[in-house]
């Protein structure tokens, strides 16, 4: 059949299986937006406040769904208001499609109204982008990124449509959804000097990253650590790739890591390393990462496996599939040893515990634990805030931690929870803090109109508490400009946006609040005052070594 | 650290040579010299790419190419099992004192003069980098005016290709 591009855009993303996606209009893309009126029963738009919303919302899509998230901007503003969203997913490997109007072919180049070269500012940021050249190219280039998003090692990838190639007609011909390319197999040689490193091993650590959960191998996981009887560990984003409760589970590993987790990995003799990429929040100094460990890193991208750390066996493969071979190649193992050790390392960390009663980070988050369900997606904005639900949230199932790890987007948290809500249909959970909501809280517009059931946890504590942390510890308590001077009321602002909202001022409170914030259908917010220097503990300092790790506040004051 | 060569199969596209040099400006790596030509096919180009490092930033090399869309084939090519020659244009003051050797080191590389002026001579040598160099650095001793090199042209020995062309 004849269509136009605009018509060819929106028929290809249905094609593709899309049934939301995110975004805003204007001059430039005007004609697809003509297009997803006509075809509105067949693909929902959500109309966010800011492109930068929509951008996150498809990525919180994505991470929920582990469809590709599809994201829709005009040209020149529209478009570089997507960069950091569209950085966000590439730091974090996320599938999307981000798909900006521009100006006519003929005028590319001449600086004309609202025109930008955002497949210039994106190359660093995108798997791959396109300028669609003719709108006989189109449909296919369509196809082609939502192949490159998925495949492989996922990310994001940016088709610029110039106004004259959404208003050009040519045969349109509806195709298959794209497949991703077939899981890379790993080499059996590898595998099998991997096996052996791990057979002879006393002292066997598995840590996990986004990678596992990307590739779908949770069940894999837990059938080598079974296996092999080793501990496991994360980074942040492995978070909720197994229960948090799972006895094997010692937490998540970094600058912000539960101690047990760390000090296990920093003992151990062989690290088995699954889709990770060796973050400096992770390593800390790298010359003193792991100095005493074989590592094994198995990661789809072989670009990770000599980028940070040297590994005694790298491994370059899906995932799912080398774990499935490496399984193959071993037999079941006891290290009750090792065991003892790990023991007394988490009673270690038991004794740390933050037990204070009150409005407590610890007690706010143990609080929030008792009204999740296993299916609720928890959405998280960056600071302070993010850790300590990194590492006090109790998660059920794979896919349900929703926050920015590698790019670390303030921000990211709003325009997320909606998408993370519109993929998994369920009630969501966004923790913020009050400089990162700051940054983004026109989308509680978007989820007043489109009734989000969302029930948000402010921690408010009237600074930015992340860098306060650091000048308190690092520059002499200089806070320099941390100290929010702000009179936000944020209950009435809510309120003012159209939802709901209440200031919870003790535990007690924050339980009846809970309750009535899971049964309201849209924004609920509930703000948790806390104080300015609450820390996040344990803290390994920037650059610092397993041995620097700062454990208690006792040791901070002191 | 070592000086390496890597030649680049890439699809002959509008771009192409800017995604390349991006992530080489991105990742910070050190680039010698790079070359671009068309090749047998419309379809792909080939971007001829020396640098130097350790083994690892060689593999990090290899791969975060073939991690771009259009990139189709990266091989390294060995100084043992390939053939790589670089063209030098050097332009030289054209001084009467000096004429008699520039002309002998000239003669000696077997570099070509292919421009002769009463003020300046421009001299063509094509040659192993390394060659290359060493010339330059003979001209040293007398008024080099300009220079400009092409960076290598390399291909394997025997009938090996980068598409793995049946023959």
């Amino acid at each position: 059949m004849i269509l136009s591009g605009a018509d060819i855009v929106v028929r290809t993303l249905i094609e593709q299986g899309c049934d939301v996606v995110f975004g805003y209009p204007g001059g430039q893309i005007i004609h697809v937006y003509d297009s997803l009126y006509k075809y509105r029963d067949e693909l929902t738009h959500v109309l966010t406040a800011h492109e930068q919303g929509a951008s996150h919302a498809a990525d919180g899509y994505a991470r929920t769904t582990g469809k590709v998230g599809v994201v829709i901007a005009t040209s020149g503003p529209g478009a570089t208001n997507l960069v950091t969203g569209i950085a966000t997913a590439y730091l974090d490997s996320v599938p999307m499609v981000a798909i900006t109007g521009n100006v006519l072919s003929s005028h590319l180049g001449s600086d004309s109204f609202q025109e930008i070269d955002i497949t210039g500012i994106t190359l660093p940021i995108t798997k791959h982008n396109y300028v669609v050249g003719c709108v006989e190219e189109l449909a296919d280039t369509i196809r082609e990124a939502f192949k490159i998003a998925s495949s492989g090692r996922p990310g994001p990838v940016l088709i610029d449509i110039p106004k004259d190639i959404q208003m050009a007609k040519c045969d349109y011909e509806p195709q298959a959804p794209s497949v991703p390319d077939e899981r890379r197999q790993a080499d059996d040689n590898r595998i099998r000097e991997a096996a052996e490193c791990i057979a002879t091993s006393e002292r066997p650590f598995i840590y996990f990253g986004g990678g596992l959960i990307s590739s779908n191998a949770e069940d894999e996981l837990l059938e080598l650590a079974d296996l092999i009887d080793a501990p496991l560990g994360c980074s942040l984003m492995g978070i909720s790739g197994i229960p948090t409760d799972h006895p094997r589970f010692l937490g998540m590993q970094g600058m912000h890591g539960h101690y047990a987790s760390s000090i296990a990995m920093h003992r151990a003799d062989c690290i088995i390393s699954l889709g990770v990429r060796f973050n400096d929040r992770v390593t800390g100094n790298r010359e003193k990462f792991a100095k005493n460990s074989k590592i094994i890193h198995i990661d789809v991208d072989s670009s990770e496996l000599s980028k940070i750390i040297s590994p005694a066996h790298a491994i370059r493969g899906d995932v799912k599939v080398s774990l499935r071979k490496l399984i193959d190649n071993l037999s079941p193992i006891k290290h009750e040893e090792w065991w003892k050790t790990v023991d007394s390392l988490r009673e270690e960390e038991a004794k740390n515990t933050d037990k204070r009663e009150g409005m407590t980070p610890f007690r706010i988050i143990e609080t929030l634990n008792d009204y999740l369900k296993p299916e609720t997606p928890i959405a998280t904005d960056v600071g302070q805030h993010q850790m300590w639900a990194a590492q006090y949230l109790n998660f059920k199932s794979s896919r349900k931690f929703i926050t920015s790890g590698g790019l670390g987007t303030m921000g990211f948290g709003m325009g997320a929870a909606i998408g993370a809500q519109m993929g998994t249909g369920e009630h969501a959970v966004l923790v913020t803090g009050d400089g990162s909501f700051g940054m983004t809280l026109q989308e509680l517009s978007t989820a007043v109109s489109y009734k989000i059931p969302l029930v948000i946890v402010l921690l408010n504590n009237g600074v930015l508490g992340m860098v306060r942390q650091w000048q308190t510890l690092f520059f002499d308590k200089h806070y320099s400009n941390t100290i929010l001077e702000r009179k936000t009321d944020f209950v009435p602002l809510i309120k003012a946006f159209g939802g709901e909202g209440v200031r919870a001022t003790s535990i007690e409170e924050l339980k009846t609040s809970l309750e009535k914030a899971f049964s309201y259908e849209g924004p609920y917010l509930i703000e948790c005052v806390i104080d300015k220097d609450e820390f996040v503990l344990p803290m390994l300092p920037p650059g610092g070594a397993i041995d620097d790790i700062i454990v208690k506040e006792d040791d901070l004051r002191a | 650290m070592h000086e390496f060569t890597m030649a680049v199969l890439v699809k002959n596209k509008y771009g192409v040579l800017n995604r390349v040099t991006s992530m080489f400006r991105r990742r910070r790596f050190n680039i010698r010299s790079l070359s671009v030509s068309e090749t047998e096919t419309d379809e792909f180009s080939r971007i001829t790419v020396t640098s130097f490092g350790d083994d690892t930033e060689k593999r990090q090399l290899a791969d975060q190419l073939s991690k771009l869309e259009d990139v189709c084939v990266v091989r390294e090519l060995t100084a043992k099992d390939s053939v790589g020659f670089e063209l030098l244009l050097i332009k030289i003051r054209n001084d009467p004192e000096n004429r008699p050797a520039v002309r002998d080191t000239a003669d000696s590389y077997g570099a070509e003069t292919v421009d002769y002026t009463r003020d300046s001579v421009i001299l063509k040598l094509t040659g192993s980098t390394r060659r290359i160099s060493a010339f330059i650095d003979l001209m040293r001793d007398f008024s080099i005016l300009e220079i400009c090199r092409t960076g290598v042209a390399s291909l394997e020995r025997g009938n090996t290709t980068i598409r793995q062309v049946k023959i």
